[in-house]
This record gives C-alpha cells, sequence and structure tokens, in this order.
C-alpha cells in the first residue's frame, strides 16, 4: 500500500521578536490512502502548523511533505480543509457555502450539478431542508457540518481537520463523529485530523500519532485495531479502554510529567 | 407604518419646540426665524431652492462616488500591505485633522473659476477618509481562515478578495458611507458659502445673508437637512440589497 501522505523528518521554526520558535523538530507522519489519521499532543505544540504544512499554505525550513507522489511546494486542489470555526460566509446561504470550493476548483461544471452535489452531502449530514438558510440561522453544531460538506465537496484526496469539533458541546460533538464515520463510508478520502479528545482521535482514526510538547516530534504511532463501522458504545469496552490509557500516558510523558499518581 | 410614523411624529415635535421656544423668547424673525416662517420662504424662492437644491445634490453625489471609489483603492491598498498601512496612517489622519474650510481659498486658487470641479473635489477631499479606513480595516482584520479556506484550493488573490475579503467588508463599507454622506453636504456647502460663486443652495444662504432674509437662510438649512436625509436613507436601501444578510433578526 502506498502512503498518500508522506512527512520527511520536518523541521521548522517561527521568526518571532525574541529569535526563532522551534515548533516542530524532526516530524514524521505516513498516511496510506483512505486511512484516517488523528494527530494529538499537548496544547500548542505545533499541530496546526502541521495542517498548513500538508495544506501547502507554508514551507518547513527543512524536511519534505509528500502528497500523493508529489512533493508539495504550494497549495492544490486536491486538499480540503475545516476547522474549529466554521468559517461560513455570512452573506451566502448553507448551499452557496458548500460550493464556494468548486467555483475554484471545478469553474466549467455547471450551476445544476454544483447545487445536485452539494444537495448530496448535506442530506448526508441530515440537513436536507436548511439549504437555503443563512448560517446566522444555524446552530453551532449544523454550521460544522455544513463546513465539512464544504471540505469535502470537491472530492479532495486528503481532508485536514484542525479540531472541527472543539467548540461544540460533548452530545453534538458525539454525534457529528458519528456523522464523519458515514461520511467516510459513502466518500473515501484519506484524512489527517488535529485533536484534543482522545475519545475523538480512538473513534475516528485509523492510527493515532501522539506529538511531543513542542518543538514537536513523532513521539508515539497507535494503532486503532476497532472495526470500521464501530459505534459511540465501542468507548465504553475494554479494548479501547486500553487504547486511552496508552495514548493518556504518552500524553502525559509529551507534556513533560513524569507519573505522579500512586 | 410604525416605522414611519415614529420619525414623524418626532420630527412635529421637533419643530413645535422651535416655534415654542423662539415665541416663549418673542425672537424677532431677524434673530431667530421659527418653523411657520418657512413656508412663506418656500412659496416665494421655490425655483431657486429646486435649481440650487439640484445642483448642491449632484456635486455632492459626485464627490461621494469619487469618494466611494478612490476611498475603497486606498482602503484596499492599507488592507493588503502592511508597509503601505504604516506608511499612510499618518498622512491620512493628519489630512483629515485639517479643517477643510482653510482647504477652500487653496483650492480656489488651484483651480480659478472650476467652481463645480472645487465643489465635487471638497466633497470627496472631506468623505474619503471614513471609507479608506474602514475598507482597510475591514480587509486587514480579516481572519487567517477565511482567507485560507480558498489559499488552500489556490486560489488566486483578486478571487479570495472577490469572493470573501470584499463582501465580508461591506458592512463596514456601509456604515463609513452613512457617516461619508453628511460629511460630504458638508463639502459642498463650504464651498458653496466660503467661496460664494451664485451656484448651490450655499450661495442662496449667502444671499440671504447679505439681504437679511432670516427666514431664507433657516429655510436652506431645512432644505439641506431634507437632501442630507434622503441620501443617507439611499444609502440605507444600498444597504439592504448588498449587506442585509449582517443585519441579525431582532429578538
Amino acid at each position: 500500500m502506498t502512503n498518500l501522505i508522506e512527512i520527511k523528518d520536518v523541521h521548522h521554526a517561527y521568526q518571532t521578536a525574541n529569535g526563532p520558535l522551534p515548533v516542530l523538530d524532526g516530524l514524521d507522519l505516513s498516511v496510506p490512502e483512505g486511512e484516517f489519521c488523528a494527530v494529538v499532543g499537548p496544547s500548542g505544540c505545533g499541530k496546526s502548523t502541521l495542517t498548513r504544512l500538508v495544506t501547502g499554505l507554508m514551507k518547513p525550513d527543512s524536511g519534505e511533505v509528500w502528497l500523493h507522489g508529489e512533493l508539495v511546494k504550494s497549495p492544490r486542489k486536491t486538499v480540503g480543509m475545516a476547522f474549529q470555526n466554521p468559517v461560513m460566509l455570512e452573506w451566502r446561504t448553507i448551499m452557496q457555502n458548500v460550493m464556494l470550493p468548486l467555483e475554484i476548483v471545478a469553474p466549467s461544471m455547471s450551476k445544476a450539478d454544483r447545487e445536485k452535489r452539494a444537495m448530496e452531502l448535506l442530506e448526508l449530514v441530515g440537513l436536507a431542508g436548511f439549504e437555503h438558510k443563512r448560517p446566522s440561522e444555524l446552530s453551532g453544531g449544523m454550521r460544522q457540518r455544513a463546513s465539512l460538506c464544504r471540505a469535502i465537496v470537491h472530492k479532495p484526496q486528503v481532508l485536514i481537520m484542525d479540531e472541527p469539533f472543539g467548540a461544540l458541546d460533548n452530545f453534538t460533538r458525539e454525534d457529528l463523529w458519528q456523522t464523519m464515520r458515514d461520511l467516510r463510508a459513502k466518500e473515501p478520502f484519506t484524512c489527517v485530523l488535529i485533536t484534543h479528545d482522545l475519545r475523538e482521535s480512538v473513534f475516528l482514526g485509523d492510527q493515532v500519532v501522539v506529538l511531543s510538547g513542542r518543538p514537536a516530534r513523532t513521539q508515539y504511532v497507535l494503532d486503532v485495531t476497532l472495526p470500521a463501522d464501530r459505534t459511540i458504545d465501542v468507548l465504553y469496552e475494554q479494548q479501547a479502554g486500553q487504547m486511552l490509557h496508552t495514548l493518556r500516558d504518552q500524553i502525559r510523558i509529551a507534556q513533560g510529567r513524569e507519573e505522579t499518581h500512586a | 407604518m410604525r416605522k414611519i410614523l415614529t420619525p414623524l411624529i418626532a420630527i412635529v415635535v421637533f419643530l413645535l419646540l422651535w416655534e415654542f421656544i423662539v415665541w416663549v423668547n418673542d425672537w424677532p424673525n431677524y434673530v431667530m426665524a421659527s418653523p411657520s416662517d418657512l413656508p412663506e420662504a418656500y412659496a416665494r424662492f421655490w425655483k431657486l431652492f429646486l435649481v440650487m437644491g439640484w445642483q448642491t445634490l449632484w456635486r455632492t453625489v459626485v464627490g461621494l462616488l469619487i469618494a466611494v471609489v478612490v476611498g475603497t483603492l486606498i482602503g484596499m491598498i492599507m488592507g493588503f500591505s502592511r508597509t503601505a498601512r504604516d506608511a499612510l496612517y499618518p498622512l491620512l489622519v493628519g489630512f483629515n485633522a485639517v479643517p477643510k474650510a482653510t482647504l477652500v481659498p487653496v483650492i480656489a486658487l488651484i483651480f480659478i473659476g472650476q467652481h463645480d470641479f472645487n465643489t465635487v473635489l471638497m466633497a470627496f477631499l472631506i468623505s474619503f477618509f471614513p471609507i479608506a479606513v474602514s475598507v482597510g480595516i475591514g480587509l486587514s482584520t480579516l481572519e487567517p481562515e477565511y482567507r485560507d479556506i480558498l489559499r488552500a484550493l489556490g486560489a488566486s488573490k483578486m478571487t479570495i478578495f472577490w469572493k470573501i475579503a470584499l463582501p465580508k467588508t461591506l458592512p463596514e463599507f456601509f456604515g463609513a458611507l452613512k457617516v461619508a454622506v453628511t460629511l460630504a453636504f458638508i463639502g459642498t456647502n463650504l464651498v458653496e458659502i466660503v467661496s460664494p460663486h451664485g451656484r448651490g443652495l450655499g450661495a442662496l444662504f449667502k444671499s440671504g445673508e447679505t439681504n437679511a432674509n432670516y427666514p431664507l437662510m433657516f429655510a436652506v438649512l431645512i432644505a439641506l437637512a431634507v437632501l442630507g436625509i434622503l441620501l443617507y436613507y439611499a444609502v440605507v436601501a444600498l444597504e439592504k440589497i448588498f449587506a442585509g444578510w449582517a443585519e441579525r433578526p431582532q429578538s
């Protein structure tokens, strides 16, 4: 199996007033085609920098980022993005928001086809009937659903998500995990998910990558050996519990804290 | 109905109060005109009001249109380039702080006899500042995520501007335009009054002053206020069309 995303020994530092601030220090990551890679790590460890590297919005100081056998040097049309902030364009309807990437990536596509494609996804995430509403008329969870549709409307090879569910309440978040799982079953894409939520990483991920504290390097990779059509209940069973425990320990190490509990 | 009635009642109350204050103080109309003096002034000079009012109006609107174009351009430059922002801000603020009345003789000397041009120029000079600042701030405070969703797809800067930055800045732009409308009227009348050339409501005001016709002077002021209100609501109507989405439903 080939790796769709291949990140090799990436180093990067931001230039600040107090000199260079290293954020990535030997980051490795490989995600096979169609796999879901969840990335966890302490706050401020450079996870968001990772998303900007994979999307080509930023070039690393050293090291290589490969996407589909090509070295990433600039943004490409085969990537979709979703952020914690759903970034809805308030002057457009939900449907028009979802169609936005198509206007850039497939300008020759007819309006009817664009609408059909957008509608297809909106139905998948349960937003049928809301397509002509403005974003301000929707709840946070619904906006995030629309944002997911927009991220994959142009059938990107890679979907990059930077804490997309971070601002939602727990139940809404679990709903969206299941939406995400269903979307993947219907629309195959390779995915990198940045998250702070270990349960989320285990529920959605095929592999979970733990980054060390800043400057980040790949500290630990966990293979999630759960069935693809997992349900939320799985998280309350022993196998997932052990994985969560392992991840928790790794995070503690990443934070530079020793085992202190008795 | 309520939307029209409420401001109408407010205007009537204002006029009554004005009439009352003049009446209580027993001011003759060569000290302070009262609303009841105005109909006579309008009846006598209505032709002049139409001609002069039109002259004031078109020059204000043209000045305002130029201010929109130039102000937006300056705003764009300041919004996209930090260097331009650092360079232009002190200049703009300094220029805006100069009392525009002092510029009237300067302009009148540079462009002698070009009265229409001078008037339009002043309307423009006085009103472009808020537009430039608001567009500049709107563009420079665009959240990076908004740019990134298009940039990650390889969209050009121009595409990002048309699809995201410009529409997102529209509410601020219209806010500034409302301020600019009234400023532009001040600019037009400044030239018409300080550098009289027999045109516009400002000139009519001046002739009222020369002839000690106080009711006429007040009638001019009211006419100016009416024009200002008209143009303001024209902007509000445009705002409803182009930036109506920014209005939140009231709860």
